[in-house]
């Protein structure tokens, strides 16, 4: 471990931070853009050019807010929940692959932070641990809104955790490894193509369990049709009704984080990652697609969000448990089996 | 490098403090952690042999030490529920007629 | 520089371990847990067990510890009954009884002898990858694995029969 070689990484991971923290900003902003596009309203478009600065604004109205906390909360679990959520959301960036490799100031640098033989199961792991946050939010808050709220978002997350890792499994049979920079290389030009033209992606070979994965993920992001843990309608905000300030502002931050991690994943294993044309010639374009791809998945995300009703408690139960993990079970038999025959 | 005697020594004082858990708790739940603990410090000793003599059979028994620790904090939970359901307390004291 | 590493990270480990048993309120007693659980993982990582380090986030960190806390919630005990006095009497018997095994367990490890960890050669998988543990766990170890699976099956359908209220459905 070289001096050089820790400039490095603590160039990279505040990189990564900074362009986080600000397209997280942004998410906002597109959030409520694509929600009036798709409900035929306007969306924010006062402040600054297209209502650009209006993150900005967010994020200042969100500093100088009252922050309380609740006279009857437990206050040192109170304190702690909003920050068990962001960084465990902020942890699984260290091992995705955003490119392959480019050549800065005579110096080859990868587009990852690190890799390691363990990476997928670190990205599970760091993804489990960020339950504590929502969990600890809802306790401490002592708020009947907010304890459901914990109490089912945490039900909520750990089913369609299984679901999950169940659905991941199928890629790693075809892919060998755990480590991710050696999944996306696996899917990339150097193993040639189907009938000459169709990329290896993962998700020709796993259409069942990218659809499983994808079920899943939209549950562990929280997000609608998923979005009991905060449903306005019954609970007023959830589990972070008490929360104001900064504080509120940080478990929405961790869930825009969850939703570009969860989005990063679904391009790493099943769409190739940063694979593309050209990129041979010009690493760089590596970077872009791998951009774009997140970004189309981020927009699919949203434009379900806006156009589906939410689900009944018992009945995301029964399909996480019912539906969603024999199906991500047969597939991964099914998938053992093929590979079993032929190799 | 680390050497062996400190991977075993901490294990050792964890297994300690968890066995003293156990001897002072009166709380089932807290009982309960306290055995978790005492797991893990041996689980630590395993892992720290395996490292040490490089055969891979010790992280294999963390492994199966693991799987276990899930089912019977699982059943374990479970009895603490109906217990609790039937009694209304968590200590250990109030349990001891060997039926729910 | 590893030494220093390993003395922090013995440090938050037992501190956490002692904070479970200063806690009152099992709460508190299994979010310190999750802080010896996270060293415990980290020493794992620097002994090379990488797939059990990520093991031990993935199913003690992120599953059974979760379950407790949910349990704690969801049983919502009234103050006292969390609390529960501790027998004082237990307590003088314990101190004693825990030095005696440290005792015990240290003249133990001062007599081991210290040997080097042993050095990976290139072109050879090391102990500890996912690799060398799904190859031992499926070829020698396969009987011990087909049982763990069994025994959580039956953990599955015993802890449902429990919990279950009588005349459930």
């Amino acid at each position: 471990m070289t001096t050089d070689q820790l400039l490095e990484w603590t160039i990279k991971i505040g990189v990564i931070f900074f362009i986080l923290l600000t397209t997280v900003a942004y998410l906002s902003y597109v959030e409520r853009r694509v929600a009036g596009w798709i409900q035929l309203r306007v969306g924010p478009n006062r402040v600054g050019p297209f209502g650009l600065l209006q993150p900005l604004a967010d994020g200042l109205k969100f500093i100088f807010k009252e922050d309380i906390i609740p006279r009857e909360a437990s206050k040192w679990l109170y304190l702690i929940a909003p920050a068990a959520a962001i960084i465990p959301a902020l942890m699984s960036f260290i091992v995705i692959p955003f490119g392959s490799s480019v050549t800065l100031f005579g110096r080859e640098i990868t587009l990852h932070v690190t890799r390691f033989d363990v990476a997928l199961l670190y990205i599970l792991g760091v993804g489990s641990v960020g339950v504590y946050g929502v969990m600890l939010a809802g306790w401490s808050s002592n708020n009947k809104y907010s304890l459901l709220g914990g109490l089912r978002s945490s039900a909520q997350m750990i089913s369609y955790e299984l679901s999950l890792g169940a659905s991941i499994v199928g890629v790693l049979l075809v892919a060998g490894s755990l480590d991710l920079v050696t999944i996306v290389e696996a899917q990339g030009a150097t193993s040639g193509y189907w009938l000459g033209f169709i990329p290896k992606w993962n998700i020709f070979l796993q259409p069942i369990g990218f659809i499983i994965f994808f079920l899943s993920a939209m549950a562990e992001t929280n997000r609608v049709p998923f979005d009991l843990p905060e449903a306005e309608a019954e609970l007023v905000a959830g589990y972070f009704t008490e929360y104001s300030s900064m504080k509120f502002a940080m478990f929405f931050m961790s869930e825009y984080f969850h939703l570009i991690t969860v989005t990063s994943m679904a391009t790493t294993l099943y769409f190739g990652g940063w694979n593309g044309p050209f990129i041979a010639e010009y690493p760089f374009l590596s970077l872009v697609y791998f951009v774009l791809k997140v970004f189309i998945f981020i927009f699919i995300f949203m434009w379900i969000r806006f156009t589906m009703p939410r689900f009944r408690y018992d009945q995301l139960m029964a399909l996480g448990w019912k539906v969603l993990l024999p199906a991500s079970i047969l597939n991964l038999i099914v998938t053992a089996t093929v590979i079993l025959f032929v190799n | 490098m680390v050497p062996l005697s400190w991977y075993l020594g901490l294990s050792a004082l964890l297994f300690t403090i968890g066995a003293m858990g156990v001897f002072i708790k009166r709380n089932t739940i807290t009982i309960f952690l306290c055995i978790e603990l005492m797991l893990n410090g041996v689980n630590l000793t395993l892992v720290a042999l395996s490292g040490f003599f490089g055969d891979v059979s010790g992280q294999l028994f963390v492994f199966m030490v693991i799987a276990v620790a899930a089912a019977e904090a699982a059943v374990g939970l479970a009895i603490i529920i109906s217990i609790f359901r039937n009694r209304e307390s968590l200590n250990v004291d109030d349990a001891d007629t060997l039926k729910l | 520089m590893e030494k220093a590493l390993f003395i922090i990270i013995a440090v938050i480990a037992v501190a956490a371990a002692l904070n479970v048993l200063i806690q009152r309120n099992p709460l508190y007693s299994a979010l310190s847990l999750i802080g010896t659980m996270a060293a415990l993982s980290v020493l794992y990582v620097m002994l090379r067990a990488q797939f059990i380090a990520a093991v031990q986030i993935v199913v003690y960190a992120g599953a059974i510890l979760v379950l407790f806390i949910f349990v704690i919630m969801l049983l919502n005990a009234p103050k006292q009954q969390l609390q529960i006095d501790k027998q004082k009497g237990l307590r003088y018997l314990a101190i004693p009884l825990a030095g005696l095994l440290l005792a015990e367990a240290f003249y133990v490890v001062w007599r081991v002898q210290d040997i080097a960890m042993p050095v990976v050669k290139e072109g050879e998988e090391a102990v500890g990858t996912t690799w060398s543990v799904g190859v031992a766990l499926f070829t020698h170890y396969l009987l011990p694995f087909q049982v763990a699976g069994v025994l959580l099956l039956m953990a599955l359908i015993g802890a449902v029969v429990l919990a279950r209220r009588e005349g459930d459905k």
